[in-house]
């Protein structure tokens, strides 16, 4: 979980402690780095973000242009219009709205484009639900963002703090995805504590001249046409940029420590130390009851473990495997679904892939839970540690996911 | 380039007309493209402090091909059906970067689409950028056609007109449906200023421009020029020029402006509320090879819609003249 280090903290860097829903995090903090355009289309859970938005910037709070755009489509390619023309720019959105977005989630990171966006996630349509997984966000893994997974309101309010550094440092420039529950956090209140606004400045400074804007003191033609002959090599430096963004990212987390005391790493493990079975989560609702059913399975005596994926993209291959190495068995968690893979949980794909390239193999078992927020019990996690102690004796994986809470 | 500034006064004369370029020479369009032709000469008025958001269509692809672009001002393309959104990001960022003293840039932002990206897939976000009020222009280049993707219908292609998706067969002849009367949608906006042009009338079309980028202080602007694209209506590549003349000259394609709630027609469509002064249509109907197969009948019809067309820009001049 988050680490607060013994360092006395600046005591003026904390100006409150608020109860703040995930989503009122959010907006404080995007307030917090002082953005200049933001561009938004309401969506079931992402609504509050930009409601608040709109309040700070009708207030004067915020500084802004809030463009109430006519869709998600309309909202992402005004971001990328503000973002080539110089500005900070945030964006938030949710489920169809993401989907709705996919062309230009490509475009935004092929032109390089260092663009915040939050993404409570929620199961798609059909049959239509408004409730939380994490379905929209898998759709859209391989669209060259970078793309964080939080797990509380306080991690979600420093990741986009951190999310502006990263995105706008010149050796990434990339977008990035501050993701985490739709409801089960966008909408759960949690105490946050908010920083000076003038230190998050100092923290996120602005990095004029540091990439092509749309300027007519120096004219640039973004976006143009590239041949078989050139689409290659531009493609791969974004691919490339995505890759190496892994030392910036955690460059800034130290950084961000030294500043606000507060340190998240790419996967973060509890009791993982000497842990024979381990449940691999994503978000809050699945790593907080993982932990939960591990302290209950640690009092019977079987040595649980509970390992969190907080950077997404790029995939933290070499920082999981080093925390599963010791496993015995692992699970993994995914709450949401590749449906006609050859196992249908799209995260314990990543898993099972960076553990095999490492040269381990492991009894593993995907589990599907939490589709459109069907109750994860914590009985539910704690049996699947009893599931993964079968699975270690039996000494192979199972060929099919197992699909949780299923009626 | 650095001396050069938007026109100050209007454009009298060809005399007039600022001999700087800031598109091409270089980008690949066919020989007798009109569409290039129409972004030359708004170039010229709009001037070095313009930032140009294009959607995807034939000037796009052929004027940005890596690692060469034709444009000597800041220009992006991001999709076929958001120039309008990108074109409110950017005049947003420029708003929010110089009320905040970050940036100090006095530039124009222009959209620029085809038919097909302004009629069809990109209405939604011209209709939004439009409502919101943006101070952006926005230049429709009406090739009468998706002309990138080889000459296939779009809202904007006339009713009887050959293209690849609106074939001349047996049982259906050429498009069935009418043009979409895009300026009444635009204009229904009720933004500051809205008008009609064409590559054949340049100086009526270059004080449009004009007047355009001078009321974007007040909100949105849009030109709907016409442009003909030889291979893609089957004319000679001399004749682009000719055929958008006569598309006015016989009222086919009226020059008219919606300045500030004013409707006005413009020379020489203004003589053409009598309809013996425009030229036949057949004038304009002949030398294109995508109306060819027109039978008699067919061209009665299409005199009858240019006629209703006239009669509704009629009652219009008598509501808002
Ligand atoms: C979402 C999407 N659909 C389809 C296309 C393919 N496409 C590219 S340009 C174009 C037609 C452009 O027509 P128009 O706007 O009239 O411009 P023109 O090519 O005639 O200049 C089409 C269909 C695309 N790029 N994006
Ligand atoms: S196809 Fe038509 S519009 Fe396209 S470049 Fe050629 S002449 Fe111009
Ligand atoms: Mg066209």
């Amino acid at each position: 979980m988050t680490q607060v280090l013994e360092k006395q903290r600046e005591s003026s860097i904390v100006v409150e402690k608020k109860g703040l829903t995930t989503n009122y995090a959010i907006a404080q903090a995007v307030k917090d780095v002082d953005v200049d355009v933001i561009a938004a289309y309401p969506i079931t859970p992402q609504t509050t973000i930009i409601e608040k938005l709109a309040e700070y910037v009708a207030n004067g709070e915020l500084d802004a242009e809030f463009i109430p755009v006519e869709s998600e489509h309309s909202a992402l390619s005004a971001a990328v219009g503000a973002s080539a023309a110089g500005a900070r720019v945030f964006t938030a959105t949710s489920a169809q709205g993401l989907e709705l977005m996919h062309e230009i989630l490509h475009i935004a990171s092929g032109l390089r484009l260092p663009i915040v966006m939050a993404v409570p996630g929620r199961a798609l349509s059909a049959p239509i639900s408004i409730h939380g997984d994490y379905q929209d966000l898998m759709n859209i893994r391989d669209t060259g963002w970078i793309i964080y997974i939080a797990s509380t309101a306080q991690e979600a309010y420093d990741t986009i703090i951190e999310a502006f550094r990263v995105a706008e440092d010149p050796r990434v420039q990339l977008p990035v995805i501050v993701s985490y529950d739709g409801f089960l956090m966008s909408h759960t209140t949690e105490p946050v504590e908010l920083y000076d606004p003038k230190v998050v400045r100092e923290f996120t400074p602005r990095r004029l001249n540091t990439r092509p804007i749309l300027n007519p003191e120096k004219p640039t033609t973004i976006g143009a046409l590239a041949t078989p002959d050139w689409y290659y090599e531009i493609k791969y430096q974004a691919i490339n940029a995505l890759k190496l963004s892994r030392s910036v990212i955690n460059e800034v987390d130290s950084e961000f420590n030294e500043k606000f005391s507060r340190s998240y790493k790419p996967v973060e493990g509890f009791m993982i130390d000497d842990a024979d079975y381990v449940l691999v989560t994503y978000g809050g609702a699945a790593t907080w009851n993982a932990l939960e059913a591990a302290k209950e399975a640690r009092d019977r005596g079987l040595k649980a473990g509970v390992l969190r994926i907080r950077l997404f993209r790029p995939f933290p291959a070499d920082d999981l495997t080093k925390a599963l190495s010791n496993a015995k068995a692992i699970a993994v968690v995914d709450r949401a679904v590749a449906p006609g893979s050859p196992i249908e949980g799209p995260v314990f794909k990543d898993v099972y892939i960076a553990l095999h390239m490492a040269g381990i193999d492991k009894p593993m078992l995907s589990v599907i839970h939490g589709l459109s927020q069907r109750t994860m019990y914590i009985r539910d996690f704690y049996e699947l540690y009893y599931r993964l102690k079968d699975i270690a004796k039996v000494g192979k994986s199972p060929q099919e996911s197992l699909f949780m809470g299923l009626r | 380039m650095g001396m050069a500034k938007q026109i100050k006064v209007g454009i009298r004369t060809i005399w007039d007309v600022p001999k700087e370029e800031y598109f091409g020479p270089g980008q690949l369009t066919c020989a007798g493209c009109g569409p290039s032709l129409a972004v030359r000469l708004m170039l010229k008025v709009a001037g070095p402090n313009t930032i140009i958001a294009n959607a995807t269509g034939c000037i796009e692809v052929t004027s940005t091909q890596y690692p060469y672009t034709a444009w000597a001002v800041p220009y992006i393309h991001v999709a076929f059906e958001n120039a309008a959104a990108v074109a409110s990001g950017i005049e947003a960022a420029l708003k929010a970067l110089n009320r905040k003293g970050i940036a100090n840039t006095k530039a124009k932002v222009i959209a620029l689409a085809g038919d097909g990206g302004t009629y069809d897939i990109g209405i939604q976000a011209l209709s939004g950028m439009l409502e919101r009020g943006h101070g952006v222009l926005y230049v429709l280049y009406d090739n009468e056609a998706y002309m990138n993707t080889g000459i296939q219908r779009s809202g904007g292609t006339p009713r009887f007109a050959w293209t690849t998706t609106s074939p001349v067969g047996s049982k259906i002849r050429g498009k069935v449906q009418s043009k979409k009367d895009i300026m009444s949608i635009v204009i229904a906006h009720r933004i500051p200023y809205a008008a009609t042009a064409s590559i054949a009338y340049p100086i009526d079309f270059m004080n449009k421009v004009k007047k355009a980028l001078d009321a974007l202080d007040e909100g949105p602007a849009f030109l709907h020029v016409f442009a003909p694209c030889p291979p893609g209506w089957r004319i000679d590549e001399s004749k682009t020029v000719e055929i958008a003349r006569l598309a006015v000259d016989t009222g086919v394609f009226p020059l008219y402006e919606w300045d500030h709630g004013k409707f006005r027609l413009n020379p020489p469509s203004n003589a053409h509320i009598d309809k013996s002064k425009r030229k036949p249509l057949i004038n304009y109907i002949k030398p294109q090879g995508r109306f060819a197969h027109m039978k008699e009948d067919e061209i009665k019809a299409m005199e009858a819609e240019v006629d209703n067309y006239w009669d509704y820009l009629i009652r219009l001049l008598k509501a808002f003249g």
